[in-house]
């Protein structure tokens, strides 16, 4: 069997699985939810997940990630709608999508904005889902004869990656990084059996819980951050004029056409690197167009590039983060980890074996990828009404409904009231972290990679007796870590640095 | 000395104390060796990077001129924390209702308006729709009230 048709049987097997009536409702159903979330402001798609996950428990396993995956990009698409709606971006990856966006909006072109958002999203999207489909196999081959030392300095470089990429100072998030791996390791050592940093709680033997850590971090913590701001009062400057019409012109097409590849481009490459994502996609892609425009006056102004290149490339980047995660267990974002710790829920370990142990899975999770990007486009342009109305409740009315979500998600995973007391010492946490400006992301990335890294550390130092040259002698393994050096002398060069910094200083919510 | 640069050298001082505490527990693990390390290898050499990254930040917050930490959002730090801690605790003790209750109160209360008829309203509504979402659609396991 050549290339082709194995290409073809695969997509098939993963069709027949995605293309059932139930199956299709889950996806429906994440998709729908997920935009639902994504559109209040606060709220991004990792505490999303973190808090509809209890949901999925009850589900079959194809079915819960299905789902899942169908709320992942649902809250993507969610926050771009309201960065062009209200000026206010729903999460990260949005914030550049508001500058050009909202402006267009305001001059009653909010219609054009989000047909091209969406149109932007569904080519990327399809080009990723392709991507996964083309790119899965060899690399999951490759990972097979990935041992201990290949693991930890991979591992490595999605951290250093995630640091580099981040905003704000590198010092910080590389310091976050270690943080993050010390939270990791929290609770029984699984070589000698003993408790570590458990504070003698029994509650914390089995160590912290991802979704307590990221509702503390993200969930808890932004609505401390909102009501400090006092968010009611602040930029809600919604749009009440009626979105007139909703289709780009002819000409809208033709400008955005370039944005579009160029920023799916820039997406499926940041997204398949571990540690990066949909975020610095997103600037990058700004920061390109704005170059290559012939009017750059223009943006800022509502140029229309400035919205299809950005939300092409954010939305590839979620696509193809699912690259690492699927292939190499490696989860490539918190996002992500989240989806594996649904997997290892399920009863599946992730890793390189899921392609072949459960193609049916692996298949069917891509095609879905597909089709929910295509209801993402049928149902969000007729639904925008909608989401204008819901944005119309005030945050005063909305953060105590995100407050019972939140609760019940925690207690839901273990029933545990300690997991609900551990989520409010991370939420002050991020609190805090938000007042020093110490950006969480490396943090959540470091705390779920903590417990594999010190493991393959550990396995790959006792085979090669102590001698640490072995991360050096391993071809494949001192590729990544060479990669590693190298993005740490580039971030160091200040001229990139300028670089890095100006790509993140396009104003938020200007 | 002047701290010119509150957000770095608060941040700094943060990572040092984790840094100096997680050595400080670790000295209680088996430190192992290289080839074979025991459970405080890791987290021993974890603290001292991010101590050292600590001191940086640290340095830099008192030479380098930088922004202020600003007000802080102590009202609702406080009322949230409770409503949390007073949920988690009393959803097995006193049932879903007055959990789920306590929580919409004290978290309305944090913000910065508070209309009692409105808050009353909320209070009933997320209860009766969180129950139905997740005590009668999702089954999931917890007491209304704490008879059972």
């Amino acid at each position: 069997m050549d290339i082709f048709t194995e290409f073809l049987g695969h997509l098939a097997l993963g069709f027949q699985t995605a293309v059932s009536v139930q199956n299709l409702t889950y996806c429906f159903i994440g998709v729908f939810v997920g935009t639902l979330v994504g559109v209040l402001p606060g709220i991004g798609p990792l505490a999303a997940i973190a808090m509809l996950l209890p949901a999925t428990f009850n589900l079959p396993p194809v079915g819960a990630l299905i789902m899942l995956a169908g709320i992942y990009y649902g809250t993507q698409y969610g926050g771009s709608t309201t960065a062009i709606l209200v000026n206010l971006p729903g999460e990260s990856a949005s914030v550049v999508t508001c500058i050009d966006g909202y402006q267009m909006a305001k001059s009653g072109r909010a219609g054009p904005a989000l047909a091209i958002a969406a149109i932007g999203s569904f080519f990327a999207g399809t080009v990723g889902t392709i991507l996964i489909a083309v790119a899965g196999p060899p690399l999951a081959e490759m990972a097979l004869k990935f041992g201990a030392p290949e693991y930890f300095s991979l591992m490595c470089m999605g951290l250093i990656a995630s640091a580099v990429l981040a905003s704000g100072s590198m010092l910080k998030a590389i310091a976050m990084i270690f943080l993050g791996l010390l939270f990791g390791i929290i609770g029984t050592d699984v070589n000698s059996g003993m408790s570590r940093f458990t504070f003698g709680m029994s509650g914390m033997a089995d160590g912290l819980s991802f979704v307590v850590v990221a509702m503390g971090l993200f969930g808890f913590a932004e609505i401390l951050a909102n009501l400090e701001k006092g968010q009611d009062k602040a930029s809600r400057e919604l749009l009440t004029k009626k979105i007139a019409h909703l289709y780009p012109t002819w000409n809208d097409l033709k400008l955005s056409a370039g944005p579009i590849l160029r920023g799916t481009a820039i997406g499926a490459f940041f997204g398949t690197l571990p540690g990066a994502g949909p975020t610095i996609s997103a600037f990058s892609s700004y920061a390109m167009e704005k170059k290559m425009a012939k009017h750059p006056e223009e943006f800022g102004k509502g140029a229309i590039q400035g919205v299809a290149g950005p939300e092409s490339a954010n939305n590839a980047a979620a696509q193809c983060a699912f690259i690492p995660t699927l292939t190499l267990g490696i989860p490539g974002s918190g996002t992500m980890a989240l989806m594996l710790g649904a997997l290892t829920i399920q009863g599946i370990a992730p890793g390189p074996q899921v392609m072949t142990q459960r193609p049916d899975l692996f298949w069917g999770l891509i095609a879905s990828m597909w089709i929910g990007n295509a209801f993402l486009v049928i149902l969000n342009l007729p639904l925008i009404g909608l989401w204008v109305k819901l944005l119309q409740v005030p945050y005063r009315m909305l953060f105590p409904a995100i407050l019972v979500f939140m609760g019940i998600g925690v207690y839901s995973v273990n029933n545990l009231d300690l997991d609900i007391y551990m989520t409010v010492f991370f939420g002050l946490m991020g609190y805090i972290f938000v007042k020093v400006k110490c950006e969480p992301a490396p943090l959540i990335l470091a705390f779920v990679l903590g417990p594999l890294m010190e493991e393959n550390l550990r396995r790959a130092l006792l085979i090669s007796r102590g001698d640490p040259t072995v991360f050096f002698t391993r071809p494949i393994s001192a590729t990544f870590l060479i990669a590693t050096i190298l993005l740490l002398i580039f971030m160091i060069m200040p001229n990139i640095r300028k670089k890095r910094d100006e790509a993140y200083q396009e104003p938020p919510g200007a | 000395m002047k701290i010119k640069n509150e957000e770095d050298f608060w941040a700094g001082i943060m990572f040092v104390g984790f840094g100096l505490l997680a050595i400080y527990m670790a000295t209680d693990y088996p430190f192992g060796t290289t080839s074979r390390m025991g459970p405080g290898y890791f987290p021993t050499w974890l603290g001292i990077i991010m101590s050292l990254l600590g001191g940086a930040l640290v340095l830099q917050g008192l030479r380098v001129d930088g922004a202020k930490l600003g007000k802080w959002a102590f009202k609702p730090m406080i009322l949230m924390s409770l409503g949390f801690i007073i949920f988690g605790w009393s959803l097995d003790h006193l049932g879903f209702v007055i959990a789920t209750a306590a929580l919409v109160i004290l978290g309305a209360a944090s913000g910065t308006e508070f209309k009692l008829k409105e808050v009353l309203i909320m209070t009933v509504v997320l209860i009766i729709g969180s129950w139905a979402l997740f005590i009668y659609g999702l089954e999931l396991p917890y007491p209304l009230f704490w008879w059972r």
